[in-house]
């Protein structure tokens, strides 16, 4: 995470607040890919993820419960409820299984922007 | 230390296994073993005849000894000792000299003296090559006869029988078979399934002799009768191997054994017996598991400690035999000690018997016969002093025979010794399992358990799935990090506080920012005790997936809509427009398990459109998403039915109605069948009802799935009105006090006291709070809604179904289907 550097990331604009359900999560769609935004009310915190489950491969991080693991933010896929921390995206729930990517959230009045690295990678 | 171990046996193995494994420096080990073969499962033998090898029989391989440090000398037998100076000499005039001596020698076959045992095709039962000349012999031999009806005969027969000789006779001096371990009545209910088996038997004889010229032709008696045979196996009885013993001046038995005292000394300080061969407090115990107690004592006491024997439980389980034969604890204690509870089915060849305290509290013993189903729990019960908390006669009957046997085991206190051949309690067990051995063969590795006897194989494997099941749930019975409550305790806690939402729940009892195992619980609670719309109030992200976009997800991420049927009934008309309605949005269609039709495929986008028009053809929401009420089936019913007692299918709708949308620990399905002929399955269903002459029968309990259970009768006979009211406590009771995830099956299994409990807060309401059960159910009916109208007609919620939250239009792309029979399906994935 920390050798994304500012410079590097750009944003863009994914939506409004309104528009995220408290303490879960929307896809949003980013040029030909998709991004699960999600939305820790309690926390007042925001964290993006890939939406992919890396499991069977399917697109519905998004869809799935978010919750806290001793404080780490987590995610669990609705497929089979495999958790990945939205912190720094490891699969907390099966050491043999890939770490998602994650990505990072700003906010700006009511506008949510998420930082992608304009090199995909 | 040098130990010398005479006897290379069961036990005598034990001992080697034991102490290598303390790993004491300096200890020198020498084993002589009368037989060509290592230690070998002796207890197992007779499987020898159902294909066993040598090899599989072994209790470790030839190489674990010297790959241990132990000399073993095979073939080779102790001829001689001499206690003075501390040597033994074997018979090809091997001298070892010792510290410490340990005789395993065991026992061999008792053959009674009488003329005629010394010719060809006369047999005793105990080691390989007894059975390897017995095999021999059997391919010519035509009759065969066991001299002994005891454990060790039966199993005899069975063997003559297995090699193919059909006319097999036992013979047993006593009047009746196993005289020792079981009672008349048990041995005459034996005695006849026995003779099904083809077996012949003949009790009150004695035998004299053994005709023959050379060769056995038969067994003389004692009153001038005889029997024709020409193999005949000798199994009256062990005698200890106790002649090195008395030869070398140690004090034995007047029947003999080596005397050993608590610590399994003989008369001299340094000499130790154990197994078969020692006689302890007068007796000998032929039997695997005290025979490695002493073993265990032995090294204690070798290495300076102190343990001492006290004796051992003789309870035993008849192997392979064909007919279950257990007896356990005190078979027979004295008549007016206690209270004595037979069951006897003489049809089925089953006998059973249990010997209580007078009060009714505790087993002393017992004895079973053609159904040992229960011989492990029992034989538990009787060595681990266990309450008895039904009624007693349950132990003997099972208050719950259909029951999921794994929940028995709960009752036994950690210590319990599930196996007693190793020694392994429910604990360690327990603790194998929460370590990571999950199946039957990594648990018998790492605990010993069951690699002996195997008797216990079958609790082993409950205590697995038991603990498996409860995995943190038993060690803590509290949700997850963030609640320390259980389900029931948050149950009631939310009730009192009268909060309404997950986020008031956390906030008030809960702590941290939840996660995917408690929301889902909570949720659950919550709609159970306001039936408010789940989707409501910022409850919809604390649903499970499936509920939060009330719909089912499939492969690919599509969703299935399963519109609610009651009883299955349909008009045309509905046929038709859910047929249109798929044609319209692209889904496959299939007729489910529960008698209705599931539409697959839908992209989450289309769900609000095509519940609209499904809501406007006149169905509702199946909840097929929700541990909630699924399908109540029904048979056709007497409207049709040439049989029909009852209009089943009305009935089945009126519950359906009812019910509809409940939430639950876990989902519900019932069923109504017209007649006891139960086309609609109701003995498989959480409630299940079917039609009597009088009224109904009401069934609690049953589950299909992977541990399918019958359902148990909780009411007969009752009318329509009495039934939904008993349905009512049932459904409110199982919603207040089970844990999250737990059908009823599960949670009856695990309830104290069974059926008999439950049928006594619903049907007696013992607990007086029947009429609040009802009351409560009354309150959810009346706010049932369905959501699915809810969320069509209410933008707010409409807005949250789409794949994109920025391109509301857009479907998922990488959704893909492929053609299968002319219907789209899921494209397989990764
Ligand atoms: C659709 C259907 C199969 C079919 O095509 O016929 C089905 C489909 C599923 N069943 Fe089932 N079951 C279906 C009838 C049954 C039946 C038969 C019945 O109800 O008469 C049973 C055995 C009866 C019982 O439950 O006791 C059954 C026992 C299960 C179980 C095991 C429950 C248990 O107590 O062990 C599960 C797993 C679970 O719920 O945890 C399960 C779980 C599932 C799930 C929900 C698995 C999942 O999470 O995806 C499947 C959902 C597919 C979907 O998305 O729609 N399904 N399932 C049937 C729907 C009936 C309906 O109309 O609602
Ligand atoms: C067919 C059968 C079925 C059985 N079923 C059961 C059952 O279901 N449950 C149960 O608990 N028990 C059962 N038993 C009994 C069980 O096998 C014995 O209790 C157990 O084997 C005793 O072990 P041990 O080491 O004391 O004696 P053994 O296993 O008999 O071993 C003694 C060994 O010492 C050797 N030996 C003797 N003298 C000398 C010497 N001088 N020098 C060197 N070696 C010597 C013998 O040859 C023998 O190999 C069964 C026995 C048989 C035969
Ligand atoms: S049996 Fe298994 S595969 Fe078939 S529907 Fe039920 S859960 Fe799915
Ligand atoms: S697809 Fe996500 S956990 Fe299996």
């Amino acid at each position: 995470m920390s050798t994304i550097t500012k410079e590097k990331m750009s944003w863009f604009f994914a939506c409004k607040v309104e528009d995220v359900p408290a303490n879960g999560g929307v896809c949003v769609k980013y040029k030909d890919g998709q991004i699960a935004l999600f939305y820790f009310a309690r926390r007042g915190e925001w964290y993006a993820s890939q939406n992919l489950c890396p499991h069977r491969k399917q697109m519905a991080l998004s869809r799935g419960m978010i919750g806290a693991q001793q404080g780490e933010p987590k995610v669990a896929c609705p497929f089979h409820k495999k958790t990945f921390s939205l912190a720094d995206g490891r699969c907390l729930s099966d050491e043999h299984e890939c770490a998602i990517k994650v990505y990072p959230v700003k906010l700006e009045d009511d506008r949510i922007y998420i930082g992608v690295h304009p090199i995909p990678g | 230390m040098k130990i010398v171990v005479i006897g290379n046996g069961m036990v005598g193995f034990k001992f080697c296994r034991k102490i290598t494994e303390r790993q004491i420096p300096g200890l020198q080990l020498v084993v002589f073993g009368e037989e060509r073969h290592p230690a070998y499962d002796r207890v197992h033998l007779s499987s020898y005849f159902e294909g066993k090898s040598t090899a599989d029989l072994l209790l470790a391989p030839k190489n674990w000894y010297a790959d241990n440090g132990i000399r073993l000398l095979l073939g080779d037998p102790v001829h001689h000792i001499s206690p003075g100076v501390q040597t033994v000499t074997s018979k090809s005039g091997i001298t070892e000299s010792y510290d410490v001596l340990v005789f395993a020698t065991g026992s061999s076959a008792f053959v009674p003296p009488m003329p005629g045992t010394d010719q060809k095709g006369v047999f005793v039962y105990r080691t390989l090559d007894d059975l390897d000349l017995m095999k021999s012999a059997a391919r010519k031999a035509r009759r065969a006869a066991v001299i002994g009806g005891g454990l060790l005969g039966l199993e005899a027969a069975k063997s003559c029988m297995d090699l193919g000789i059909a006319d097999t006779t036992i013979v047993e001096y006593a009047p009746r078979l196993m005289p020792r371990q079981i009672d008349q009545n048990g041995s005459e209910i034996l005695q006849r399934q026995l003779l099904a088996l083809g077996l012949k038997i003949r009790t009150n004889a004695y035998t004299t002799s053994i005709r023959g010229d050379g060769q056995a032709t038969g067994i003389g008696f004692e009153d001038g009768t005889s029997i024709p045979a020409d193999m005949i196996v000798i199994s009256a009885g062990i005698r200890p191997r106790d002649e090195l013993a008395a030869a070398a001046g140690l004090e034995t038995g007047s029947r003999g054994g080596i005397v050993v005292n608590n610590k399994m000394q003989a008369s001299h300080a340094n000499i130790y017996a154990i197994g078969e061969c020692a006689l302890y407090d007068h007796t000998i115990y032929g039997l695997v598991a005290p025979g490695y107690e002493m073993a265990d004592i032995a090294i204690d006491n070798i290495l300076g400690g102190d343990r001492s024997f006290g004796g051992f439980d003789m309870s035993t389980k008849l192997k392979l035999v064909g007919v279950d034969v257990a007896s356990f604890g005190d078979p027979f204690p004295p008549p007016d000690t206690c209270r004595v509870i037979v069951f006897e089915d003489q049809v089925a060849g089953v006998y059973k018997r249990i010997n209580m305290t007078d009060d009714g509290q505790y087993i002393l013993g017992g004895i079973l016969i053609g159904d040992a189903s229960s011989y492990n729990m029992l034989l538990q019960k009787v060595k681990n002093k266990i309450k008895v908390t039904g009624k007693p006669e349950d132990e003997l009957l099972g208050s719950r025979s259909s029951g999921d046997s794994a929940a028995g085991v709960l009752g036994l206190p950690p210590d319990a010794m599930i196996c007693s051949c190793e020694s392994v309690s429910k604990a360690a067990i327990c603790k194998a399992v929460e370590d990571g051995h999950e199946t039957f063969n990594s648990v018998k590795k790492c605990t010993g358990a069951s690699t002996s006897c195997g008797g216990c194989a079958p609790m082993v494997k409950d205590l697995i799935t038991y603990t498996l099941k409860s995995q943190g749930k038993y060690v803590r019975n509290v949700l997850c990090e963030h609640f320390g409550y259980s389900r029931q305790e948050l149950f009631d806690l939310i009730r009192l506080r009268n909060l309404r939402t997950y986020d008031d729940v956390l906030d008030h009892i809960g702590q941290g920012d939840g996660c995917e195992v408690c929301k889902p619980a909570v949720s659950s609670i919550l709609a159970s005790l306001w039936n408010d719309m789940i989707l409501a109030k910022g409850n919809d992200t604390a649903q499970d997936s499936n509920d939060r976009y009330l719909a089912n997800i499939q492969k690919g991420g599509t969703y299935s809509v399963v519109p609610r049927i009651p009883g299955g009934e349909i008009t045309p008309q509905k046929l038709m427009a859910i047929g249109r309605i798929a044609e319209k949005y692209n889904l496959y269609t299939k007729i489910t398990g529960g008698q209705r039709i599931d539409m697959f495929g839908a992209h989450v986008g289309d769900l609000p459109l095509i519940w609209e028009e499904l809501i406007a053809e006149g169905f509702e929401s199946g909840h097929a998403y929700g541990k909630a009420l699924r399908t109540v089936k029904s048979c056709v019913g007497s409207t049709w039915c040439r049989f029909g007692l009852h209009d089943s299918v009305s009935y089945a709708i009126r519950v359906e109605e009812r019910y509809r949308g409940l939430r639950a620990p876990h989902k519900l399905k019932s069923a109504v069948s017209g007649c006891i002929r139960e086309c609609a399955e109701a003995q498989s269903k959480d409630f299940g009802i079917i039609a009597t002459e009088k009224g109904w029968n009401l069934y609690v309990c049953g589950n299909g799935g992977s541990k399918p259970q019958h359902a148990h009768l909780l009411a007969a006979d009752i009318d329509s009105e009495t039934c939904i009211r008993y349905i009512d406590r049932f459904l409110m009771f199982y919603i207040k006090t089970a844990d999250p995830l737990t059908r009823t099956a599960t949670w009856l299994n695990k309830m104290d006291g069974g059926i008999d409990y439950l049928r006594n807060v619903v049907v007696k309401d013992s607990l007086g709070i029947a009429e609040e059960l009802e009351r409560e159910m009354q309150l959810l009916v009346d706010n049932y809604k369905c959501e699915w109208r809810e969320v069509v007609e209410t933008p707010a919620l409409r807005k949250r179904f789409s794949h994109f939250v920025n391109a509301p239009e857009d479907k998922d792309p990488n959704v893909r289907f492929e053609t299968l029979r002319g219907q789209k399906k899921a494209l397989e994935w990764k």
